[in-house]
Parts: C-alpha cells; structure tokens; sequence
C-alpha cells in the first residue's frame, strides 16, 4: 500500500452519523449525484416549474438539509450525509455519476475505455479546471483516490474503490489515467460514480478554510453545523450555473426545515416526511417533489440459521406480506410496492418476474412442508429509520394470520446496524439508491463485508465474477437476470416497498429534477436550478 | 461576615464535589450506551475492519480508565480535550454554541422577573376575585402546554398565517441580535412555563405572608397596605422563588434543546443533541462540566439570596 506521506494533523475531521442512512446502505449509497443524466447541460424536461420558461440567472437559493452539527467539514470524502453529499457536489466532481436508473454516466471523465481482459481501464479526462484556475489531471485523480483508500482512515468510498490497485494503476498523460484493478471489473464506472469519491487537488489536505474543487460552485464562506455559502464558478466545464450563489443551511428538525420553507427564509427544504408532503401538495404555497424509487424497505433473514435455513421458510415469509399495506402504514403510502428485490427500475433490473402477492394458504403450506407450523420468530426492529417500527407491527399482524408469532424486539438506535448484522434471525431493513450490481457486491457475496442476509453461495459467486468478466452488455444483462431470478426465489431480502424521498420548494424555484433518486446526479444538483 | 464566609466556601466545596460527581457519572453513563464514536460512524455501513482502523486512530481501544485520566489531567490544566468526531477543541464547540443560549437565557431572565413577580402579586392582591381565577386559570392552562406544542402553535399562528414574525432563525447563524424578530417567538416558548410557575409561588407566598399573624399586626400598627406587600409579604415569598429561578436559569442554560430544534438556534442545546448522537464523549464531558458548573454556581447564589432573606432557614444545600 503506497499510501502518499501525508501530514495527519487529525485522522477524523469529521464523522458524522445522522441522516446518511437514509440511503443507507454501503459505500454506493450515500452518494446522491446530481448532474443529469447525460452530463450535457440539458433541459429541464420533466422537472418543477414551467418546463418552457428559459433559465433566468441570478438570486442565492437557501437549501435546508438535516446535517451533522458543529462537526461538520467540508472534506468532500468524509462525507457521510445527504447535506455532505450534496455539497460535495457543489463545490466537487467525480469521474463520473450514477442517472436516474443508476448507470454511471461520464462526469470529469470524458470517456473510459477497458482492454480485453476488463482489468485495465483507460480514463480520459475531460479538459477542466479547479477553482484556482489550475487544470484537473491525472495526478489529481490518483492523489485523490489513494486519499480516500488510505486504510488508517475510514473513508467512506474506501469499500467501493476495493477492486482498483492504486499502486499499480498509473497517469500514461496529463489527462489520461490507466487503472490498473485487481480482477474483471465490468461494471468499474460505478466504482468511478460510488458516493465520496470526489476528485480534490494534488496534496489537498485541509478543505474548512477554503476548498478548491472542480464543481459548480466556488467557496466563500463555512461555518460548521450552521451555513456554507458558495458562489457560481463561471468556468465550469459543464456550463455556469445559473444561481449567482447556492447557500446550505441546518436544521436537524423537519418541522423546521417545513416552517422556514413556508415562511419564506429558504427555497429549497430537503427531506420532508409523508405527511407534510401530503398536506402541503397541491396547495399552491410550495411546491412538493417526490423523488420516486430512493429507499429500498425490506426485512432481512438471516439465511445460515433457523428457521430460514430452509428456503421453503423463506419463501412462506414472501407469501405473508401485504406489501401494499405495509407501504400504505408504514410509509404513509409515499412508495411503491416491492418484488424482493433490489433496484425496482434501474439499470438489469429483473422486472419481467411476476409480482408476489400475499397467499396465506401458500405460505401455511410451505410451513407445514418445512415442519414449521406454528412457528415463533423474533423481528428486530429500531426507530433508527422511518417507518421501521410502523414496518414491524404490521407485519406481525400479517404473519399471525397464517399462524405465525412474530415477536418484534426494538434495539438501540445508535448501534442498530452493527447488531443486525451477525446477531437475530430477521430484521428490518433499509437501503438507498445505488446500482444492483454495488448491492450484490456490497451484501450478497461470500465476502461481502455488510451480508446482513448472511447469503453465502458459491454458485452465486461465481456468476457475479462471470458477469464481471463479461464484456458484452447483452451477456451481462443475463447474467444479472440469473442471480436476480434466484434471490427472487429463495433470497433473504424480503423486499416489500420503495419510498419516496420529499422535497419541498418555494414557487419560485424551477429546475429541480423530478426523476432522480436519492444519490443520484441529479439529487440536490443545483447548478440547473433557477430562479424567477 | 467570616460565618458568612466559611457558609459559602463549604457551599462551594460541596458544588466543586458534585460537579466531579456528574462528570464521573456521564463517563460512566455514556461508557454503558451501546455502540460508540466508532459504531456511530460506521452507521448502516458497519464493516468490522473500518471500524476497529477507526476505533484505534480515535484511540478509543485504549481502557476506559485511561481515557477518563487523560481527560482528567487535561482539565486539570484547563484543556477539555479534543472532539473525536471533528478533531476541534472541545473549548471551541462550547464557545461557538454559547452565545445563542445564553442571549436566549438572559433575555428570558430579564423578562421572566418582573413578568413573574408582577402576575403573582397582581394575582395575590385581588385573592379570590375573578380577576385572581382568571390569571390562575390562564396560568395553569399554560402551565400544562408541552414547549414543543406550544412552538409550533405560535409559529402557526404569527409566523405562518399571520406572517408578523419569522418561524425560524435559520441562517442567521450567531447573529441573533441582528435579527430581533427571530427571538420573539423563541422567548414567548422559554418564558411561558417558568412564567406560571414563579407567578404561582409568589401568590403563595405573599397571601401566606398577608395572612401571617406579624402582617395583621404591622397592620394595627398603621403600616401602610403598599409597604405591607413590598416590604414585608413580598421578600417572604421570594425565598421559594429565588430558588425556583434558579433552578429555571439550569433549565435554560442546559439545552432549551427543544426550542433550539424547532427555531434551529444553534446553542448548546444542539451541540449537546449531536454530540450525544456522535457518542462524541470529550464534548459531552465538556458541557457536562459547563453545565455542573452552571448549576452549581446558580444554585449558589439562590442559595445566597435565600440566606439573605431568610438567614434562620439553614438552606444548606
């Protein structure tokens, strides 16, 4: 590991926990890109306020976002929460980002390139500048992604950037990176798209006081916990947005961020519950976005252990569901129903596999076949996440209707999803928006490091590698069909819903993107924002 | 003035103890929450290896025992310590979250005194006339509404429907004074409880204190009805309220956690919520030393009025 030598002034410059986990998952998550979906500066099909009207320039939009207190940094690869990410996308860019059916679109990287054997890519940089007028090269890519894998730190991308040797992995030119990685790596933008892995200037150490970054937007001032205050860089490769400045400010508390929406103090309000967003739709005061498909909603069974050892368990757990009733209790109706599996939408998604519907008579027989009549099970569950306790209750209901006991154990907020991991039978689960293939790779293989399923299967290996060394996308697509047939069968992710993320936005605010899930480009993208 | 004296000096003693007591006793408590710094920020990604790399650079591996003397040793020397989550002084957190709480406890203060005195004598002067019940009822109505309810009530009304003042201070960071109209409704939710409770016991107080036999008697002695109810009832039912505003300056200083979450001003209340939720220990030690302090030296002080006034009542503690 050649980790550059570094000053270490602190190794922590700030964790944060709260909120990140609304997309919770593993290392792809968190990231909520924004650019569009193509990288070109398009139109504002689809999204809020009259689509016809040409972008005006000028005005500071205030963005409300729940955030992480006094800790706050503007390290763009600590960062753990959606207020991070979506500032590290102002002031940021990264090779490239995930569209709304999350495939990695090109960003600072113009185009990428594998050779045969799909364990050499070739990146070429797209001709751009840092805030300070210097250009972005290939060292600067290097030097970033060695910062973020350094493993005397605990950088979020770390996970994602596992398959790259960054000691191997060279700049052939100024604008031209040759990642060298350790095996097949079909799907590599998506380890270029992966949440955190923003690209900072050679030796960038300090960010707090002024960062300098590729991004829309150019810093002026921070202070932690409270506001950052950016302002348009017109140079920006991708076109200069059109705001003259972007301002995020905290405020923890939802009520908040809904109240000094209505009041008039920002534009822009970040995560609003169902309930407010039903109450203020419609109403002509602001103007309520539902960013579709962005929190994946499951229970995990633990598949090495009684009772869901057996398949034929699990496949009577996927009969009890009422996956409607659970998104109408437990999500106050703002999703949409799931087919246990990841990814509803996106890119390889299995979506021709027929819709499960709860058959009670089903799943009694399945029980009986496995010898599991009368069966006792504990749920355990948290408030450490929306709708987790609502998710439980309900499902207990349901399960007692073919004779099953769910009892449903509350855990501690703090440390819930460490303890789900190896410990309990079934859990509540939550994950955001990332690509099918980061889910696999992250929970559903022998080596996965968060496999709250505990699915260890040497044949389900074997056809993530095979697809990974697939180099046609026809093949690949096939392949994914495969492992997602089987999940869909016999997985442990009962998935019974897909939540919508809640923005609210004053009526003068038009540009905001309409189809893209928490994490992806056009997430809290704010340089194709305007006002008028 | 030397019994005086030495009163206070045991007093202080006894605060300094009990303010190594609640340090000691947050370590222990924050020690025994499940998960840590570490846990906290793996959160849904909890990969083992990242979180013992991150445990041992936090040095939160070391034993317990050592981390409590390190941090005693540095107190000692006027250092609280560094925040694990940010790696900033402990001093700079408690500095920067400071301001807002104590301008939000002072003006409440200012204005909680003679709001409080003025209703509970104003209430003990007309004692079982209907102006008297409406007060108590009104009182005792607010009393019984949460703060939380009560914010969003008022932000409802004027800030919302009414649009005379502003439903949050967000953004306005520190500069608070800049912006007045921000602390309004702020203060109204800090003041409306304490406001109830302080005008109840002066009302108690003073109809006692009027009802005493020694206040008949200044009355046969022709002392006159004003100078009866400021000078001899009214000192009588301060006692009880000075300590009573006491312990609502604790109250204050000590979070106002839920009047900071739903106006986001951000004090110390907020600064304690995330570093709890961070299992930031440094800082929760830090505020638990600025809040033991703070308690300990108001405490003292009404504990000092009340000696003043009623010297023969050995309030101690």
């Amino acid at each position: 590991m050649t980790d550059p030598d570094l000053p270490q002034p602190n190794p922590f410059p700030g964790l944060r926990r709260r909120g990140f986990l609304a997309a919770g998952g593993a290392a792809g998550i968190g990231a909520l890109a924004l650019t569009g979906c193509s990288g070109t500066s398009g139109p504002d099909d689809g999204s809020t306020g009259g689509g016809a009207r040409a972008p005006r320039s000028g005005g500071r939009l205030r963005a409300a976002f729940a955030g992480g207190g006094a800790s706050e940094t503007l390290d763009p690869h600590l960062g753990n929460l959606f207020a991070d990410a979506a500032r590290g996308k102002a002031l940021f860019d990264k090779l490239a980002d995930y569209g709304p059916d999350l495939a990695a679109v090109p960003r600072l990287a113009e185009r990428w390139e594998p050779d045969a054997g799909l364990d050499r890519w070739t990146v070429t940089l797209r001709k751009a500048e840092f805030h300070d007028g210097r250009p972005v090269t290939a060292a600067d890519v290097l030097y970033s992604y060695r910062r973020m894998a350094d493993p005397r730190k605990a950088y979020r991308a770390r996970a994602s950037l596992e398959p790259v040797d960054l000691d191997a992995s060279r700049a052939v030119g100024a604008r031209t990176v040759r990642f060298v990685l350790k095996r097949p790596t079909a799907e590599f933008p998506n380890v270029m798209a992966a949440f955190g892995t923003y690209i900072v200037p050679e030796g960038a150490e300090e960010f707090d006081r002024r960062p300098v970054g590729s991004g829309p937007f150019a810093f002026v001032s921070f202070t932690p916990g409270r506001t950052t205050l950016l302002r348009r860089n017109d140079a920006y490769w991708d076109g200069a947005p059109h705001l003259d400045e972007l301002e995020f400010v905290v405020a923890n508390d939802e009520s908040a961020r809904t109240n000094a929406l209505l009041g008039g103090q920002i534009e822009y309000a970040h995560e609003l519950s169902p309930t407010t967003g039903r109450a203020h739709e419609g109403s002509g005061a602001v103007e309520i976005i539902r960013l579709r498909n962005s929190a994946m909603q499951a229970f995990a069974m633990k598949t090495d252990r009684p009772p869901f050892d057996d398949p034929r368990v699990r496949e009577a757990f996927f009969h009890l569901a009422d996956r409607q009733e659970l998104v109408d209790g437990a999500l106050s109706g703002a999703g949409e129903i799931g087919n246990d599996l990841f990814g509803k939408g996106y890119e390889y998604y299995a979506g021709g596999l027929p819709q499960r519907e709860q058959d009670i008579g089903r799943a009694r027989s399945l029980l009986r076949e496995a010898g599991a009549e009368d069966l006792e099970v504990t749920l355990d569950t948290s408030a450490v996440a929306a709708g987790f306790t609502e998710a439980a209750g309900i499902f207990r209901d349901q399960a007692a209707r073919a004779g099953v006991t769910v009892h449903v154990r509350p855990g501690s907020k703090d440390s819930y999803w460490k303890d789900i991991l190896d410990s309990g039978t079934l859990c509540c689960y939550r994950s955001g928006a990332m690509p099918i293939e980061t889910h696999i790779s992250q929970r559903l293989l022998t080596g996965s490091t968060t496999n709250a399923t505990h699915w260890r299967d040497k044949d389900f290996d074997a056809l993530y590698q095979q697809a990974q060394s697939t180099r046609d996308k026809q093949d690949r697509a096939a392949l994914y069909a495969r492992m997602q047939r089987r999940l869909h069968a016999e997985g442990g992710f009962l998935v019974w819903g897909f939540g919508d993320w809640i923005i609210g936005t004053a009526r003068s605010v038009h540009g905001v993107e309409r189809d893209a899930p928490a994490n992806t480009l056009d997430w809290a993208r704010f340089d194709k924002v305007w006002l008028a | 003035m030397n019994a005086s004296g030495s009163w206070a000096a045991r007093r202080l003693l006894l605060g300094l103890a009990q303010t190594v007591a609640v340090v000691l006793l947050v370590f222990v408590l924050t020690e025994a929450l499940p998960g840590d710094a570490a846990v906290s920020f793996a959160g849904d990604q909890p990969d083992p290896e990242s979180i013992a790399a991150v445990r041992a650079s936090m040095g939160l591996d070391r034993p317990a025992h050592e981390r409590l003397a390190a941090w005693a040793w540095g107190l000692l020397h006027g250092d609280l310590g560094t925040s694990l989550t940010s790696g900033r002084p402990v001093t700079a957190f408690l500095a920067d979250g400071f301001g807002p709480t104590l301008l939000l406890t002072g003006l409440t203060v200012v204005l909680l005194v003679p709001a409080g005195v003025g209703l509970g004598v104003f209430a003990a002067r007309h004692e079982g006339r209907p102006a008297d019940r409406l007060v108590s009822a009104v009182l005792l109505a607010v009393y019984a509404i949460p703060e939380f309810a009560l914010g969003v009530l008022l932000v409802t009304v004027f800030a919302l429907r009414l649009g005379w003042l502003p439903p949050t201070a967000l953004g306005y960071g520190t500069d608070l004074l800049a912006h007045p109209a921000a602390l309004v409704l702020p203060v109204l939710v800090l003041l409306a409880r304490p406001v109830c409770s302080l005008a109840r016991l002066i009302r108690a107080g003073m109809t006692d204190a009027l009802a005493a036999p020694h206040t008949a008697q200044a009355q046969r002695y022709g002392v006159s009805g004003a100078r009866l109810r400021y000078a001899h009832a009214l000192p009588v039912a301060l006692t009880p309220a000075a300590q009573q505003l006491a312990r609502t300056v604790d109250w204050l200083l000590c979070g106002v956690v839920v009047v900071e979450a739903l106006f986001v001003i951000p004090g110390l209340g907020t600064v304690l919520m995330n570093a709890v939720a961070d299992r930031d220990i440094p800082v929760i030690q830090g505020l638990a030393v600025v809040f033991g302090l703070t308690t300990v030296l108001v405490n003292l002080g009404a504990d000092l009025v009340t000696h003043r006034f009623a010297p023969r009542a050995e309030v101690a503690a």
